[in-house]
């Protein structure tokens, strides 16, 4: 197996801990995901994923376990480190784009650079240019993010989310409001990303057809991984 | 996207724009009130300055007198007597006023020194006869301290030997005018006929029924003080430490100083009272705009929650988003406080014109002092700052997770 970018070992995550509403969530999770690896995490409602993805993105703390990534052990960084790390090694698409509607399109792309840098800069203007072209999105660059249809937005939060170009990109069901086409296409975005970029995907989707295109799959039930596999 | 500006003047910036009701609905209230609190610093300042400038251009700031007699009982082998009458205070001089004259021509808060001779007089013209307060004066020096010539009605304020600066109402108790002859006689019996050279209006009648200016050497031979002052008026640089000021020369030189604060001490408590009357409706009307303004970015950071989250997710540290929103704070007052000054001086100019006394003058002039200005910028972007640090802080330590979700 390639080198590992992100490794759980023995993952918990309790909510009201030490208090007689705990409630565990996720039961000791153990998980490693490679380079180039394009992997898809699957399970009902309610079996954890969201919790689990919210930790390996550095936004969540466990109650228990160690995380890495890449081969940096996470689970004890403070905020600020934390912060660092997620910015540069990271990236995020969610179900709801979640692009900032006071930028364009352009700006929404530069942002991460902009928190990483402080001041925008040609070449990350230029990075920014050619992560829209590379989703198709060049002559829309200066629209306002919200007047872009769904897809078109979705595939901003792609761009925006390899701008950094991060180790581990994570998207949660980034596809379950976008119609087949629209679906298809962000997908095969990504998938370009991992194989061009050599960036690590982890995919939370509902949708079969699309997680059958990934090279694994992991399911989730009840906080408990119960299947892994290879495609 | 300016390439020189930081993340965070684009980021606060945007949000400014993006939200533009809120931002010009609340810039309005924060330039409202800065235009208040313009306006009536000027009011105040110029007020003052008016009733000051009413008051005190009539008389000095400070009074120099000489030390009251007091009764000094035997004690010792003689009994002491159980009743000590006061003694008369008899017209003296000052002990060596030359010298204290000199010593406070060097003191640097001092602006202006004048020896005079004053007593009470009879102004005599015929039949006609009126008391009066005989101040004899050194023109040169005196007229720094109450600028006489400013005040001539009739006349020039010409003080030789022989002449007489009366005040206006004195001249027609009497029928006299400029050119006549006018004897001033004292208690002792000695007098002196000299020539109406002005008449003044000194700004109340009853002073004008009973003033009279000679030359000092003409008054020291009236009043039996040859060579002598019965009094040194001083005019200070800073009005309002003329009383620190008389104390320090009481302990220097041992004479009775009084200052225009302790001799007009009913005119100072309304002035203070003034004062503080509108520093607090000043600190209320600030307090209305950093709520103003605390209340939006409030709102702002609740409606921002999801871009917080999503900034956060991308890097953002706690101190980046928490500078995000304190610029947001300190720009809506710093372009309210430039609105509100501008609104301010507007009012300033328009009650200038339209705010007149009878005779057309203004009824008190406004200055467009630019330090008024410019500390009504600074404490309305500094209160704007204030205002937004507690939504700041809230904005910063949002968890990532819940804001995402909303």
């Amino acid at each position: 197996m390639a080198r590992a970018v992100l490794r759980l070992e023995a993952i918990r995550k309790s909510y009201n801990p030490g208090t007689p509403t705990e409630v565990e969530v996720l039961h000791g999770i153990d998980l490693e995901l490679g380079e180039h690896e394009f992997c898809a995490l699957m399970g009902p409602s309610g079996s954890g994923k969201s919790t689990l993805l919210n930790i390996m993105g550095l936004l969540d703390h466990p109650t228990g376990g160690r995380l890495f990534l890449d081969r940096q052990e996470a689970t004890d960084l403070d905020d600020r480190a934390l912060t660092r790390l997620r910015g540069r090694s990271i990236g995020f698409v969610f179900q709801y784009h979640h692009l900032i509607p006071a930028f364009t399109a352009h700006e929404n792309v530069l942002m991460p650079m902009l928190v990483d840098r402080g001041r925008p800069d040609a070449g990350m203007r230029a990075r920014a240019d050619e992560l829209l072209e590379s989703v198709g999105l060049g002559p829309w660059r200066e629209n306002p993010a919200n007047k872009l249809s769904g897809g078109q937005q979705q595939r901003v939060a792609v761009a925006r989310a390899l701008a950094m170009d991060p180790a581990l990109l994570l998207a949660d069901e980034p596809t379950g409001n976008l119609d087949t086409k629209s679906a298809q296409g962000v997908f095969d975005l990504m998938r370009e990303a991992s194989r061009s970029r050599g960036t690590t995907v982890l995919l939370v989707t509902h949708n079969h057809a699309l997680a059958e295109q990934c090279d694994r799959i992991v399911e989730l039930v009840d906080g408990r991984i119960v299947g892994d596999r290879r495609v | 996207m300016p390439s020189w500006l930081p993340f965070e003047w684009i980021a606060a910036a945007r949000f400014l724009r993006e939200g533009r009701m809120q931002s010009v609905s609340i810039i309005l209230g924060v330039s409202i009130g800065v235009g208040v609190i313009v306006f009536m610093s000027a009011a105040l300042a110029g007020q003052q300055a008016n009733i000051v400038k009413r008051v005190l251009s009539s008389q000095p700031h400070i009074v120099l007198l000489p030390p009251q007699e007091t009764a000094r009982p035997l004690r010792g082998d003689v009994a002491e007597a159980a009743i000590v009458q006061k003694p008369l205070q008899r017209m003296r001089s000052l002990d060596q006023w030359q010298k204290i004259v000199e010593e406070l021509r060097a003191l640097r808060p001092v602006a202006a020194v004048s020896p005079l001779a004053s007593g009470p007089a009879f102004a005599v013209r015929g039949e006609a006869s009126r008391s009066v307060n005989m101040q004899g004066i050194e023109p040169e020096s005196y007229f720094r301290i109450v600028p006489l010539p400013e005040k001539v009605v009739a006349g020039s304020p010409r003080l030789g030997a022989q002449d007489v600066v009366i005040g206006t109402d004195l001249g027609t108790d009497l029928g006299v005018t400029i050119g006549d002859k006018l004897n001033l006689r004292v208690a002792s019996g000695l007098s002196a006929t000299l020539t109406v050279s002005a008449l003044v209006d000194l700004g109340s009648k009853f002073v004008n029924q009973r003033t009279a200016f000679v030359a000092l050497p003409t008054a020291q031979a009236l009043l039996g003080l040859p060579g002598g002052v019965s009094a040194i008026d001083v005019t200070v640089r800073d009005i309002y430490a003329a009383e620190e000021i008389a104390q320090q020369i009481r302990g220097a030189t041992g004479a009775d100083a009084d200052s225009w604060i302790k001799t007009n001490a009913q005119l100072f408590l309304a002035i203070n009272a003034q004062i503080i009357a509108n520093t607090t409706i000043r600190f209320f009307v600030g307090l209305a705009v950093a709520f103003g303004i605390a209340a939006v970015l409030i709102v702002s950071v609740v409606q921002k929650s999801k871009e917080i989250g999503i900034l956060r997710a991308m890097g953002a540290s706690r101190g980046q988003i928490l500078r995000v929103f304190l610029l947001q704070g300190a720009a809506l007052g710093l372009v309210g406080s430039l609105a509100g000054c501008a609104l301010g001086a507007a009012a300033i100019v328009l009650w200038g014109e339209l705010v007149r006394n009878p005779d057309g003058t203004p009824l008190f002039p406004l200055d467009l002092d630019p330090k008024l200005f410019v500390a009504a910028t600074l404490l309305a972007t500094l209160t704007g700052l204030v205002a937004a640090f507690v939504p700041a802080l809230r904005g910063s330590r949002m968890d990532p997770v819940v804001a995402i979700r909303g």
